[in-house]
């Protein structure tokens, strides 16, 4: 069964099977006020031997992305940003425009969808990223979909940070940086299941202006310590994909979905 | 040769501008940057062609100047043109700006020479792109390119560059600006061979790009020293 080919229900199954793959990964989130962009990810690591799996890569001075999904997609996307980014400065001597390239990775994506010798990315970006027009967030797809966001969460039981996004994202507008980082990870914290909590191990804050920054383990314990208590309450997750039923839904996928 | 053959001699690149313009003259001011250059386009020693406008306004924010080979600045007006209409199809509002543009059109240059098939130009490229600083820029055809408060090229290097040394100001006036440029390409209309009594102006200065009207230089060639018959005159070893 190849990308290019029609259910019979007018759907292109393996294309929405890439969407799903999305949704594997470990969530991360990213908001947005008149100033700068923060991206939020929570990371698992693949055994206790290993190192929790990077989920924020810094694209340019100017732009980062959060990904959920296949992490080696991710690489390579990341690649062929990072490379268009610093085409863009040498050729213009300055930082490249955020949806522009994030155009150019939707196409890059879309012609994914079309060539039955190809199969589509199956990882889902947050491009967070400022320029001439203030802070960008962005989500692709491997549809090759794009979208702009006020505040967007994206991966494995997302649902409820966006939740958290949906009641809050009209105070992000005017908010400062610390306000904007706080919600940023209480929102990220109502995705953790009972038995984990957001550490400064498993969770990166990256904060984009005309600069990249992550914030340093100190710098986040200061904002974790001052959470507000998660309640017992069970968690909605949404329902385990189609390909994925009779799985475990925290059952590692058969190839690495860690990301 | 005809079609299909092919040569065995080997291949040729421009060497040598054929069409050329002369001077350009640029210089920060107080709200902006200006731009002037004659209108002529000489071939070889002849002037040519005396009514071209070698100023051309570049997207929103810039403009360029060109000295030299007449036909390479045409070429790059278009490129240049067309990387405008590029930033109007994304419909997000952002347009390049003189440090966008003068930064590519060094890089143009660079990789041209660096194929020994250069563009046989000296561009200056000012701009102010809104609340920005204004932007000046010389870029040559070997790809050297720097930044400055004022710059000339061609002969203007030469008879332009003591004046506006002299006289260049941060803080001028627009009419302050234009009258120095002015009197610097009246002083190359004088001296240079290759320069012309009609000039363009243009001015940036955040908001608008504006490419004057032909303007006509005074000029004034009754000095009595230069009507006076002179000995020499007589002199039947003279060989004029």
């Amino acid at each position: 069964m190849d990308c290019i080919t029609w259910s019979p229900a007018g759907r292109i199954l393996q294309v929405e099977y890439a969407m799903e793959a999305v949704k594997q990964g470990t969530p991360v989130l990213g908001l947005r006020s008149k100033t700068h962009v923060v991206l939020v990810s929570f990371k698992r690591a693949q055994s206790e031997l290993a190192n929790h799996q990077q989920k924020i890569f810094k694209v340019d001075d100017h732009m980062a992305i959060g990904i959920s999904g296949l992490t080696a997609d991710a690489r390579v996307l990341a690649d062929y940003m990072r490379n268009e980014c610093l085409n863009h400065r040498y050729v213009f001597d300055s930082a490249m425009n955020v949806g522009r390239l994030v155009a150019q990775v939707a196409d890059k994506s879309q012609q994914k969808t079309q060539n039955s010798s190809k199969r589509p990315y199956g990882v889902g970006l947050l491009v967070a990223g400022c320029d001439e027009k203030g802070p960008h967030l962005f989500e692709t797809c491997p549809s090759g979909n794009y979208f702009e966001y006020y505040a967007m969460a994206i991966g494995g039981r997302s649902t409820s940070a966006k939740t958290y996004l949906e009641k809050h994202f009209e105070e992000f507008e005017s908010a400062d940086l610390d306000a904007l980082i706080k919600h940023g990870l209480e929102a990220m914290n109502k995705t953790t299941s009972s038995d984990q909590s957001l550490t400064t191990k498993n969770t990166t804050v990256a904060v984009i202006s005309d600069k990249y920054r992550e914030l340093s383990s100190e710098e986040m314990q200061k904002f974790i310590d001052g959470l507000e208590k998660k309640e017992d309450e069970p968690m909605e997750d949404e329902p385990a994909p189609a390909a994925a039923s009779g799985d475990a839904p925290d059952a590692p996928a058969p190839m690495d979905t860690s990301g | 040769m005809a079609p299909g053959q092919y040569s065995t001699d080997p291949k040729q690149h421009t060497l040598s501008p054929i069409v050329t313009g002369a001077t350009v003259i640029g210089m920060k001011y107080k709200d902006g940057v200006i731009l002037a250059a004659d209108t002529l386009a000489s071939y070889g020693s002849e002037a040519r062609y005396k009514d071209v406008c070698r100023l051309k306004k570049v997207g929103e924010y810039t403009l360029l100047g060109g000295g030299g080979e007449l036909s390479d600045f045409q070429y790059l007006s278009d490129q240049l043109d067309e990387m405008a209409d590029e930033d109007w199809l994304n419909e997000d509002g952002c347009f390049m700006g003189p440090k966008e543009y003068s930064s590519y059109i060094g890089r143009v240059m660079y990789n041209r020479r660096s194929k020994f098939n250069p563009l046989y130009n000296q561009f200056v490229v000012v701009g102010k792109k809104k609340d920005e600083p204004a932007h000046l820029m010389y870029v040559d055809h070997q790809g050297t390119a720097f930044e400055e408060n004022f710059v000339a090229t061609g002969f203007g290097m030469h008879l332009g560059i003591p004046l506006l040394r002299n006289s260049w100001r941060a803080d001028m006036s627009l009419d302050e600006a234009k009258a120095l440029a002015t009197k610097c390409l009246e002083v190359c209309f004088y001296r240079d061979c290759r320069a012309y009594c009609k000039i363009h102006i243009g001015v940036c200065n955040g908001t608008s790009v504006d490419i004057s009207a032909p303007i006509p230089l005074n000029h004034f060639w009754g000095h009595g020293a230069w009507t006076e018959k002179r000995l020499e005159d007589d002199d039947p070893t003279a060989t004029w």
